[in-house]
């Protein structure tokens, strides 16, 4: 596996960051010395065990379906200045 | 005066519960200029508090007296919301971020009359073992402030060591409340996973965040276990389990114990000093008729850091996604498309450990790496579970150091990679990945530092860690 720019950046750019260049410059080794060392995983033998997502076992659990409480309209667009008309404003779509 | 006392002093009107809590805050404003283990001191709603308090208690509703926690001064990790107090879990991203609710714990805390007196300094979203990946304070060892508090929970660990009537509630994902705590000289329980709600805390590593108290004496931990544990309908991941009570264990005899010493945890890599603490703690365990033995474990020891890091990156990278300056914390001018407005706002106000980590996580779940390492790693967690498991099968409890050093100094710290850095959990992330509860505590001093001992028990004993820790507490 080569971590090279092109990497990093293009995953940069899935995670919605623009890194400066002094950022690429530093994490660019670190990911390498990081990566590598993950790596190691690939060593271990885990034959047929299935992945745990969650550590305890856990069972689903459902809610009645009926209204509940919930914030008012103003309280949700409290905590924001993009809003307009009771609804929150968001950059442009496209 | 220990806790139990003082609330029966705040209940008979002895000691007046507002003119306390003034002098409290006033107590934090003090430490805080010379130690930061404060982001926010929430002097409105502590002394709101201290006044219904001393209302109902001058009525005739003697319900109040009922109230366990009555008067006690509790600090809040800045990852959990406390209702209308700024909570910025360490981030710039959340500066100003005030919640419109309180966190199922909050609520549990209130009801029983604790007195929420501030949020306390961690690293930003818990990203860091020592508490200097804040976008505000950096909180300072309690017995040396060129040293680290430890992390991530660093602030809540560090108080807990200099306020006294005030339990502390801390977090933990991958080893944030065991370190601070063992830094700082105090008693940590990270409990299991589910066992306490996580309504209002902000994530991290969603399949492994938990909430625990961290405390001076034992007893306080218990206390505090005692009132934030239960299942709660808010959060889908609580644990459906029968309540208990905490503090009936403190009393109960270790007699007969079995504690597995975990073989590949001393050694190479260990601080000799720290090490020789860890023993003395064993020994007062054995002195009070626990019986030790040692047991080799070697997966989680040798495996548990890539294992750690690749599921809580992956967990934190998708978490992280959020924060996007739309409907709370930081917001930049809206311009732009979708992806450059998000981008602006995320490059801005993510930390340096916050953007690694977010790149590690993206990576790790990527079309083509995905099942090499995030599957691989939950697949491994399966095995490291099992292990545990059947560990738990001879023994109550397993003992390691809860970290390989003592407190490092600021200056040593800035000098170490990330890796260098990750590879300081080496004791405190396997536990975490298996969600099995674990304590510090602490067994002695050694160059004027603290040092802790940590003790794993199986999902859901944290009874016993808690008669453990107790009797080595009464060894001392």
């Amino acid at each position: 596996m080569e971590v090279d720019r092109k990497l990093l950046e293009h995953v940069a750019e899935v995670a919605r960051l623009k890194l400066s260049e002094d950022e690429i410059m530093k994490f660019l080794p670190q990911l390498k010395e990081l990566l590598e060392f993950f790596s190691q995983l690939k060593g271990i033998e885990t034959g047929d065990a299935k992945p745990s997502f969650q550590p305890v076992e856990l069972k689903n659990i459902l809610r009645e379906d009926k209204e509940g409480k919930c914030l008012s309209q103003d309280e949700a667009l409290s905590l924001t200045e993009h809003k307009k008309d009771g609804y929150f404003k968001g950059p442009r779509a496209v | 005066m220990d806790t139990l006392n003082f609330i029966e002093k705040i209940k008979s009107g002895e000691i007046d519960i507002v003119e306390h809590t003034e002098k409290i805050l006033e107590e934090c404003r003090q430490i805080n200029k010379e130690y930061g283990y404060l982001n926010t001191i929430s002097e409105n709603l502590a002394l709101g508090q201290a006044k219904e308090i001393k209302k109902q208690l001058k009525s005739k509703d003697k319900k109040i007296k009922n109230k366990k926690l009555l008067g006690i001064a509790v600090s809040v990790k800045d990852a959990i919301c406390v209702k209308d107090v700024e909570t910025t879990a360490g981030s710039k991203i959340l500066r100003g971020y005030k919640p419109l609710f309180d966190a199922f714990v909050i609520q549990r805390i209130k009801e029983e009359g604790g007195m929420i007196i501030g949020k306390t300094s961690q690293d930003e979203f818990g990203f860091g073992t020592f508490s200097i990946n804040s976008a505000f304070g950096i909180p300072k060892n309690p017995f040396d402030r060129e040293r680290s508090c430890g992390g991530s929970s660093g602030g809540a660990a560090g108080l807990s060591q200099k306020l006294k009537n005030h339990i502390a509630l801390g977090e933990s994902t991958g080893g944030s409340i065991a370190t601070p705590s063992s830094f700082c000289g105090v008693y940590g329980l990270c409990p299991t996973y589910g066992r306490v709600s996580r309504h209002g805390l902000i994530d991290f590593s969603n399949s492994m965040d938990k909430i625990g108290p961290i405390g001076k004496t034992i007893e306080d931990v218990a206390l505090l276990m005692d009132i934030i544990a239960g299942h709660d309908k808010n959060d889908s991941t609580s644990l459906n389990a029968k309540s208990e009570d905490y503090e009936k264990y403190l009393k109960k005899p270790i007699k007969g114990m079995k504690i597995g010493i975990i073989k590949e945890a001393f050694g190479q890599g260990v601080e000799r000093e720290v090490e020789k603490n860890v023993y003395n703690g064993i020994e007062e365990l054995e002195e009070e008729g626990a019986k030790a033995e040692e047991i080799s474990l070697e997966l989680p020891i040798k495996y548990g850091i890539p294992t750690y890091y690749m599921i809580a990156t992956s967990e934190a990278s998708t978490n992280l996604a959020k924060y996007c300056g739309m409907r709370y914390g930081a917001s930049e001018k809206l311009e732009g498309s979708f992806n450059e407005y998000f981008t602006k706002v995320r490059s801005n106000n993510f930390g340096e450990e916050a953007k690694r980590r977010i790149i590690l996580g993206t990576f790790a779940r990527m079309a083509g790496y995905r099942d090499a390492f995030y599957l691989k790693a939950a697949k491994v967690r399966t095995l490291m579970i099992n292990e545990y498991k059947k560990a738990f099968k001879k023994f109550d409890a397993l003992v390691s150091p809860t970290s390989p050093m003592l407190p490092p100094k600021f200056s040593e710290i800035e000098k170490l990679t990330p890796l260098q850095h990750y590879l300081a959990d080496v004791m405190t992330v396997s536990p975490n990945v298996a969600g099995l509860p674990h304590l510090n505590v602490p067994v002695g001093f050694e160059k004027n530092l603290p040092v802790g001992m940590l003790l794993i028990a199986d999902h859901l004993q944290e009874g016993k860690l808690i008669q453990l820790g107790s009797a080595v507490e009464k060894g001392k």
